[in-house]
């Protein structure tokens, strides 16, 4: 045997020891990913046989539309408060660094490892009729007080409350890694602190924004148990109205398909970002 | 010349002091101080180079000028005008950083219009004074790349041409040639003096490579421990070293102990030597510097009129190709003599000699 034979069995080798270890991970998301959602096609399009009625009746239906559009409103909203809300601390832990930043990146994550589903349930008990915050606004003259449970309001602030720590975590990777002393250079060059930061500094946080807000918006986009726990049962988001379709309409068919249309407009925010910026950086 | 040049010639002329550093002290922690009360004047149009170790200062005192760091106490003054208050980004002051700083999202040309853009600078001006600052560092063809797309060597020359297009009062540069190889380092300083001369630019140049600030400035303030121990030219800070630290750090040395007495040195395994240069009220400790390079072989036998001839025996040998460093001793001393390649062909490790260097080239430093 040559040498050149041997080098190329011992890469076939190789590759075959790869091929088997990622094994259990590709049959696990088969049986349990991939099939899934092969028989939520085949339930979107089979009604006993083949037919389109149930995107049609979803495209044709103004009542879909405006969940639809109330979907992506809400997103929208959620990613620019979240932005808002982070883009500040993330600037405040890179730059002061130190202790705060320890503390502040500590708080973050125990958010991040605290189930949705518990902090949804502690906003309930926060904005509740007999809750802390109601109370407070009586005192403070506003009687009656405003109802915050059960509104566009209420589902807003848990989801942005939920998803703050991807975007500081999305804008911290991103920004630690800017030089300060690009910033330091622009002053020196005659920009004020202000001029410094808009023209340096946040330009090269930008992959931060697109990352974290990429991240927020799909995230926000499928949501499920904050607006159905804390929402308006009014203003359905998308997610929810799946889980009407099937809990009190056992409508298969239709829920297949609004999932269908779900997983298509997600993939396409997907795709966006994947032209502009690459998937492989979406986590940093 | 090109445009830009003869525009900056006309800025200078006038002479004496023109950036003055007064009792500067800076303390981080309100105990310890990074600076211990600096002065330093400087003349218009000058190259001064700030060496010393890390952790000496100079950086620390150069923040200081730039604005980037507050005096806890002292004066700066630039052409006749205080400036410690001013916040960085009036103080008209180029800097050119460490690592180049240049912007990554910027091209070439963006980043050398950067400071002509925050002047508020026509948009037809600015192009066309980028455009004479890259001419002037040779980069006239690279003004549409991105920093990531020029070599260490080119990105130096766009961070220096971005710290000179405005016609800065005062020109900084941070150990601008630390990340370059020796080649285009030895290149750079020459292309860096040739700015210096053609602009006539008020300069300080950070270094901690005494071959640098040797080779490049008009004077050397030599750092160490927060305080400038000499404020010199290059040849002085050499061969007059102000502190027995000065001759350590700057250029190879021996150093011997002696006590003075009127006119007279008592140099420990020397015996006693009536130099010239000696302070004449000397009674006191002094420490008397020879550098190796002034140390030759001595072919001859007994006493050599107005030297010093020692019997030396070799422990290694350092080959630097044009040079041989020898080290041994002689008796208790230990001693470096630096000699040229071809007379040091015949000497091995235990090779025994003799040394002999002039009275004239031993130093007295007070200890």
């Amino acid at each position: 045997m040559t040498q050149g034979t041997g080098i190329m069995m011992q890469q076939r080798a190789g590759r075959r020891t790869t091929w088997l270890l990622l094994l259990p991970v590709l049959v696990f998301l088969a049986v349990f990913f991939l099939v899934p959602l092969g028989q939520v096609l085949y339930f979107s399009v089979m009604d006993p046989t083949f037919t389109l009625h149930h995107y049609l009746a979803f495209f044709t239906d103004d009542f879909y539309w405006r969940v639809l559009f109330g979907t992506f409103r809400t997103t929208a909203i959620v990613t620019a408060f979240s932005l808002l809300l982070s883009y500040p601390l993330s600037y405040a832990i890179v730059r002061l660094g130190g202790g705060f930043a320890t503390a502040m990146l500590l708080i973050v994550a125990m958010s991040f490892w605290t189930s949705f589903l518990v902090r949804t349930f502690a906003w309930m008990v926060i904005l509740g009729n007999n809750g802390p915050l109601r109370a407070i606004l009586a005192t403070m003259g506003w009687t009656p007080p405003p109802e915050l449970l059960f509104t566009r309001f209420s589902s807003t602030l848990a989801m942005v409350h939920l998803l703050v720590p991807f975007m500081v975590l999305a804008l911290y990777s991103v920004m630690k890694k800017i030089d300060y002393t690009l910033v330091r250079a622009a002053i020196s060059l005659g920009a004020t602190p202000f001029e410094a930061f808009r023209r340096v500094f946040l330009p090269l946080s930008a992959p931060g924004i697109v990352n974290g807000c990429t991240l927020v918006f799909i995230m926000c986009l499928g949501f499920y148990v904050t607006p159905v726990l804390l929402g308006s049962p009014r203003e359905q988001m998308i997610a929810g109205l799946i889980g009407t379709q099937i809990e009190e309409f056992l409508e298969f068919g239709e829920a297949s398909a609004t999932a269908v249309i779900l997983l298509c407009v997600t993939m396409t925010v997907f795709a966006i970002y994947n032209r502009f910026v690459g998937l492989d950086k979406l986590w940093g | 010349m090109n445009a830009f040049a003869g525009r900056m010639e006309g800025r200078q002329g006038v002479t004496g002091s023109y950036l003055e550093i007064r009792d500067l002290v800076k303390s981080y922690d309100g105990y310890q101080q990074a600076v211990r009360g600096i002065s330093l004047a400087i003349a218009k149009g000058e190259f001064v180079s700030f060496l010393g170790p890390s952790g000496s200062g100079k950086t620390t005192t150069l923040m200081m000028v730039a604005g980037f760091e507050q005096p806890t106490a002292g004066r700066i003054v630039l052409g006749g005008r205080e400036i410690a208050p001013v916040p960085p980004h009036k103080r008209n002051i180029g800097m050119v950083f460490q690592n180049y700083a240049l912007f990554p999202h910027m091209t070439a040309a963006e980043n050398v219009g950067f400071p002509l853009r925050m002047r508020k600078r026509p948009a037809a001006e600015i192009t066309r004074r980028s455009r004479e600052a890259l001419a002037m560092v040779g980069l006239a063809d690279f003004a549409g790349r991105q920093p990531r797309e020029l070599s260490g060597g080119q990105q130096q020359r766009v961070a220096l041409a971005r710290a000179l297009v405005f016609e800065p009062d005062v020109l900084l540069l941070d150990e601008p040639l630390g990340a370059l190889d020796k080649n285009l380092r030895e290149h750079m300083q020459v292309e860096i003096k040739r700015i210096h001369r053609e602009l006539g630019i008020t300069t300080i140049y950070v270094t901690h490579d005494q071959t640098e600030a040797m080779t490049m400035s008009d004077r050397i303030a030599v750092f160490s421990q927060g305080v400038v121990e000499q404020f010199a030219a290059p040849l002085d800070v050499y061969l007059r070293p102000a502190t027995r630290f000065v001759g350590g750090f700057v250029g190879d040395s021996n150093f011997f102990e002696a006590s003075g007495r009127t006119g007279m040195l008592e140099v420990a395994g020397l015996g006693t030597l009536s130099l010239p240069q000696a302070p004449v009220s000397a009674s006191g400790r002094y420490d008397v510097l020879v550098r190796p390079e002034a140390i030759g072989l001595w072919r001859g036998s007994g006493d050599r009129a107005g030297h010093c001839v020692v019997p030396f025996t070799v422990t290694a040998l350092v080959n630097y190709g044009d040079s041989v460093l020898l080290i041994g001793s002689s008796g208790d001393l230990s001693l470096r003599a630096r000699i040229p390649f071809m007379l040091a062909t015949d000497i091995r490790e235990g090779t025994a000699l003799s040394l002999s260097w002039r009275h004239a080239d031993m130093h007295c430093i007070p200890a």
